[in-house]
Formats: structure tokens, sequence, C-alpha cells
């Protein structure tokens, strides 16, 4: 324990803000990754295990992309609307059919998929790690501000997923289908006797899950290594961040995020030895006070 | 499942039989006398995270394997080799290797996992009493300590304490030069990275005694993300860094570490980075990061080498790494001694390792020596240099010197009760 570290660092601006951007950084990638998988239970009720690969065949994506065409925005969109057509083909094919099955069932469907994706990156891609490189716009001199280290490349990481969270909140909160889908949470009965088709809808909900891990993975891919097997990890804190946050909850996956960024950031100066344990015992202590999450609603 | 088979001969067999039938009337009848073939079994890894370096090491045996057996193989006998793949796993890499010699007839063990398993394959060939050459496992305890050694065991590999004294000498040379007195230390959390970190920092501060470390950071193995050690250490504001992160998460390391500018702010010591699996990798290196050699086709600069690397390109497609040297070794030391000893016999052989000096493209002075008081190998080339973004990525590699590497493993024996 260093708490000195820690209380030092509370006291200079410049500690605060470098590590409250890496708190951001952790963060925000971690949200994509586990509003997909929030999303994706809190309609379709299911615990996709497999979600870790569209985190994985994003940055894949992305890294391909780059090397072809050299272009950083066609990178991103290319892992994220690549991954979104995976997302509705793997809904579609495979996961429509374990819907009503035993949870053990849909387990095993989406642990098959884990390691099928990722011999399907092996064969593709091969088994050694691959680094996609910072795009030269980035290659730039961190930001200094207020004494804080801040690299701009993270900056547009932090704009973007940001900017997705307001996106899908709005459209889940204000428009239509953001209603129907909601509806169809509820009550998918009652949504498709009143005509509306709820197998498109779970399929666009599947999409868009895949759609915002590939996002994560994309602009993960030039600072991360990428590895047959790399989604596993970032699934694991996923699943702790919808835990504290609240199965099903949005505004609870995006808490939970920051909150694991910054356990993770301040932690590593105060409890450099017991980071990773510093986020278990909180999903703990927040399992012990609120079974249900920090957002989550009391299940009937 | 159950298959029914249908009575008579099935096709499988019929082509068997036409195929040992074409092989036979083609094949002379004195050649397939004589020759029979020595099996070679090897343990490694060949799925999961570090596929790369155990079919690096494969590439590196049937490399050499075919240089021996064009020349008559062992004794007259061809080497067959017997390549299994234990996952990365030790209890697997001990039943993978038991099988080899109890089913497959394997004489000789070519024992190509990490250290994990090393130790692991170590207790099968105590048991077994077979040949067994180490190739990769570089935990010095392996050989250093009494209570390992076996007289039909040998190590291939170069040992992490031979490592930490040269790198150690090296980084104090440039801390004095430099004035480098903070530093910060951020290796992977299980036992390779705290013992080489650990050893790394007593030898350091032997020969620089007014450094202070004044940050460690430990991520764990594989961690996806390093935003916050990064951080950290640029809190800590130290001179220098040390790490023995390797393979892909150095590489993200230094990608992560890169947008904070890390490598402008401090001299940074890697002692994995120089190796051709991390160096392809990175898109944008940093210039003058100090590492140890692992494997580079330039360093010893000799045309020996050169050849080697290059004729591994050629036929693989890709450099050698590490593990690839060290297992090419086993092979031209098996050949050695086998041709010593005139025999294809592993305890012959085992006798005439002891002591073997062999020429060796690896070598500092161009040979290595298998030393016979502890088995393991020696005189193999070590030095650290700083890197440059191209080939040949460390244009200048300062040597370690071997008699301080003797005098200094004499001592830390001592001081572990090893000696």
């Amino acid at each position: 324990m260093d708490l000195d570290a820690l209380t030092g660092c509370l006291a200079s601006s410049a500690c605060l803000v470098t590590q409250t951007t890496s708190g951001f950084i952790i963060g925000m990638l971690l949200f994509l990754v586990a509003v997909g998988l929030t999303l994706i239970f809190g309609v379709l009720k299911v615990v996709n295990f497999s979600h870790g690969a569209f985190y994985m065949f994003g940055a894949y994506f992305a890294m391909t992309a780059y090397q072809f065409s050299g272009s950083f925005a066609l990178a991103m969109l290319c892992g994220a609307a690549g991954t979104a057509i995976l997302g509705l083909i793997f809904e579609r094919v495979f996961m429509s059919r374990v819907y009503g099955a035993d949870v053990l069932m849909q387990l095993l469907v989406c642990y098959a998929f884990v390691l099928i994706f990722d011999d399907v990156v092996r064969m593709i891609w091969g088994p050694e790690f691959k680094s996609m490189g910072m795009p030269a716009a980035f290659q730039v001199v961190p930001l200094f501000i207020a004494g804080g280290v801040v690299p701009p490349y993270y900056l547009l990481l932090i704009g973007v997923a940001l900017t997705a969270a307001m996106i899908l909140g709005l459209g889940l909160a204000r428009t239509r289908i953001g209603k129907v889908i909601r509806a169809a949470a509820h009550n998918p009965g009652m949504v498709s006797a009143l005509g509306i088709n709820t197998g498109l809808i779970y399929g666009g909900v599947f999409a868009l899950g895949g759609m915002l891990a590939g996002l994560a993975g994309a602009l993960a891919a030039p600072v991360r290594s990428l590895t047959p097997g790399m989604g596993f990890s970032v699934l694991i804190e996923s699943f702790i961040v919808t835990v504290i946050g609240g199965m099903g909850s949005i505004l609870g996956a995006l808490i939970g995020a920051l909150l694991i960024g910054m356990i993770r950031s301040f932690g590593s100066l105060g409890f450099p030895l017991f980071t990773e344990g510093l986020m278990y015992l909180f999903m703990v202590i927040v399992l012990v006070s609120r079974p249900t999450g920090l957002f989550g609603k009391e299940v009937a | 499942m159950t298959r029914t088979r249908k009575p008579g001969v099935s096709r499988r067999a019929t082509l068997a039989m036409m195929g040992a039938g074409a092989v036979s009337f083609a094949t002379p009848w004195v050649a397939r006398a004589q020759a029979k073939t020595i099996k070679v079994g090897m343990p490694t890894i060949l799925s999961g995270r570090v596929a790369q370096l155990g079919t690096s090491s494969r590439n590196g045996v049937m490399l050499e394997v075919e240089k021996v057996n064009a020349a008559g193989g062992l004794a007259g006998r061809q080497i067959e080799m017997v390549i299994r793949d234990s996952k990365g796993q030790p209890q697997e890499a001990a039943r993978v290797a038991r099988e080899l010699v109890n089913t497959d007839g394997c004489e000789i063990l070519i024992d190509a996992e990490a250290s994990s398993g090393a130790f692991a394959v170590h207790e099968v060939a105590r048991d077994l009493g077979v040949l067994c050459l180490h190739t990769n496992s570089e935990t010095s305890a392996l050989t250093a300590d009494p209570k390992q050694h076996i007289p039909n065991a040998f190590r291939t590999a170069r040992q992490g304490v031979h490592d930490s004294i040269v790198g150690g000498s090296y980084a104090a040379t440039i801390a004095k030069a430099k004035g480098l007195k903070k530093w910060a230390t951020c290796s992977p959390d299980y036992a390779y990275g705290r013992d080489t970190t650990g050893e790394y920092v007593t030898y350091l501060k032997r020969f620089a005694p007014d450094i202070e470390i004044i940050s460690e950071s430990w991520p764990k193995l594989f961690q996806p993300d390093y935003t916050e050690v990064v951080t950290k250490i640029l809190q800590a504001k130290p001179q220098a860094l040390y790490s023995c992160l390797w393979g892909g998460d150095l590489t993200s390391y230094i990608d992560q570490a890169n947008i904070y500018a890390l490598f402008s702010q401090m001299e940074v010591f890697a002692v994995n980075m120089a190796d051709y699996t991390a160096l392809t990798v990175v898109k944008n290196l940093p210039k003058g990061i100090h590492s140890g050699n692992r494997y580079i086709k330039t360093y010893p600069a000799t045309p020996e080498n050169a050849a080697w690397g290059d004729a591994y390109k050629a036929k693989y497609n890709e450099y050698p790494t590490n593990w690839s040297w060290e297992n090419a070794t086993a092979i031209m030391l098996l050949a050695e001694a086998s041709k010593k000893a005139n025999s294809a016999d592993g305890k012959k052989i085992a006798e005439a390792l002891r002591g073997l000096k062999i020429k060796s493209p690896f070598g500092a002075d161009g040979t290595v020596t298998m030393r016979a008081e502890d088995q393991t190998l020696v005189g193999y080339a070590i030095g650290w240099g700083t890197t440059i973004p191209q080939e040949p990525y460390v244009p200048q590699v300062q040597a370690g010197d071997w008699k301080t590497i003797f005098e200094l493993e004499a001592e830390w024996k001592k001081s572990k009760g090893y000696a």
C-alpha cells in the first residue's frame, strides 16, 4: 500500500489530470464493450459470453482495412460495420435458436463460439500477435493540461465513446425505434402481436451490440496488441462493469465502466499490488449492498 | 459413435500397402537394412498465445536435423523427429514426454518447453533415465540447483542469471555516464518477471550502488491495457525504466507509452526488445531502447551467424527467435557428441556432451561449451545495445564479458547455497 503516493497525486493538478484521463480511457473502451453486453441482455435476455469476440474482430477488421487503405476513418468504419454484420448473422443463424432454451445451453453455444471465433482469427490472421500502429496524424506530442499529460488520440477515443453513449441513450429514450426496443424488452409477445417484427429487432439489437464492441476493438487497435483470444480479458472486465452498473442499464454501464477505469488508474498509485483485487472488492461491495447493481431494476 | 467396418481389406489399408510396396521397390535394399532411424521426441508449445515460439523451436530443430541427416545422421542413424504439442501445460508436457519415450520409442528428448513445463519434463527424464536436452527454459535453478542435477539432462539455452549480470553491468555503465540515479521497473507479475527483475536490480545496484528504485509496477501477464501503469511511471518521474515485458505485452506497452511520449522522458531498458518477433511487429519503434540480444542475425557479427539467420528466413519466411537458436544448438551439440562417442546411444552421448566445446554461429567467440559441472550452455553470444526502427534494429551490441559472468555466477551460486 502506498497511500502517500495517492494523497500526493490527489493534491497535484498535474497528476490528477493525467490519472483522470487515464481512467477515462480505460473506462470508455470498457463502456463500449459492456454497453453492448448489457443491451443484448436487456432486450434478448441472453448473456452473450462470446461478446469479447466482437471486440477482437473489430480490432482485426480495423487493422486489415488500415493496412489496405491507410485511412484511419475507414479502419474505424470497417471495424464497426464488419462486426455489426457479423453480429446480425450470428444472431439470426445461431443465437435465435436458443432464446427459449436453458441458460446452460445458451452458455454452451456462446462458449463454443468463443473458441471457434478465436480459431477463425488464427486461421485468417495467424497465431502471432499483431500491431496496427498509430496513424501518423496522431503521432504528435501529447497535450499538457494543467501540467498533466493527455495524448490527443485518447481525446478522440473518449469523444467517440461519449458520442456513442449519448446517441444510444437518446435514441432509446426518445425515438420510436427506441420505444419499440424497450417495449420488446418488456413484453416481446405483445410487441409481436402488434405486428412488429421482433426477429428484426432482436437481430438489430445484437448487431448494434456487436458494432459497439467492434468499435471499441477498432479504437483500441492502434494501442493494443492483437492476438487471437484478446477478447477474453476485456469480456471479464465488462462483466464486472455490468454487474456493478446493473444488467440491462446503459447509464449503469457508463458509470460502472468509469468507476472501474478510475479504480485502475488511481488504485495503481495507492494500491499497486492490489489494483485487480480492488476491482473485485468493489464489485462485491456493490453486490452485497445492491444485488441488482447500482442502476439495475428489481427482477420480478 | 460407433462405426461398422466391412469385412475384407479397407481402402486405407490398401493404400498403405501400395505405398509401402512403392517405397520398398524404390529404395535400395541395402540402404534400408542398415539405416535404422533414431527417434528424437520433442514436446513443445504449438498452440495458444506463445505458439509462435514453439513453432520457431521446431523450425530451429528441423533446419539442423536436415543438415545432420544429410551428413549421415547420428553415428549412421537418421534422426526422426517426433514433435508433439503440450499446449504450454506442465502436466501435458510431462505426459507427452513420457509417451514419446514409452510408446513412440524415442531414445532422446528435446525439451522445448517454457520453464513451467521444463521442470515437469525434467522429472520424467530423471525417472526414465533418457537423455534430455532442455532447450528453452532459462530459469537458472534448473541446472544451478544441485537438487535438480541428473547426469542425463543438459540445458542448451541461455540462463537468467547470466542475462542479469550482463544487463546489470551494462545498465550501470550507462547509469554512471548519464547520471541515472532514479529508476523505475515495470515487469509482468509472475515468476519469470519477478525473478528476472529482482536479479537485474541486484546486479545493477552492485555495479552502481547509488541507484534508487523509486517506482515498481507489476501488470498482469497478457494485460490488454497498460495506460495506468504508463501514467504511474510518468508521475514518478524516474530517469530510467527497466522492463522484462515480452512479446505482445511489450509491443502493447510500447504503443501505449509512445503516445505519452514516455520514451523521450527517460532511458528505457527492455531486455526482451531485441527479438525479431517484437521488433518486426512494433510499427513505431522508438529509437534508443536498450535491450539484451535474444536472437539477432547481426550479433555476433560473423558471416556464419548472418548465413544461419538468412537460411532460416529463406526456409520459413520469418526471422528466427531466441528459441530457434537455442533449439538449433541442441541438435548441433548432439551431432558433435555422437561423432565424438561414435555412437547414438544416449549414455555415451551424455558422456561426450560433458565439457564439449563446438563451433557455433551463436558463440561469443565462435564456439559454445556445454559446461561439465552443471551441464548448461556457456560461452554463447550475450550483449546489450540500443534499437533503431529498421534493420539491423540493434546496430551496435556491447558484448558481455564471460570472465565477469563466471566470477559473479560462482558468487551467486554460493549465496543461493548451490555451491
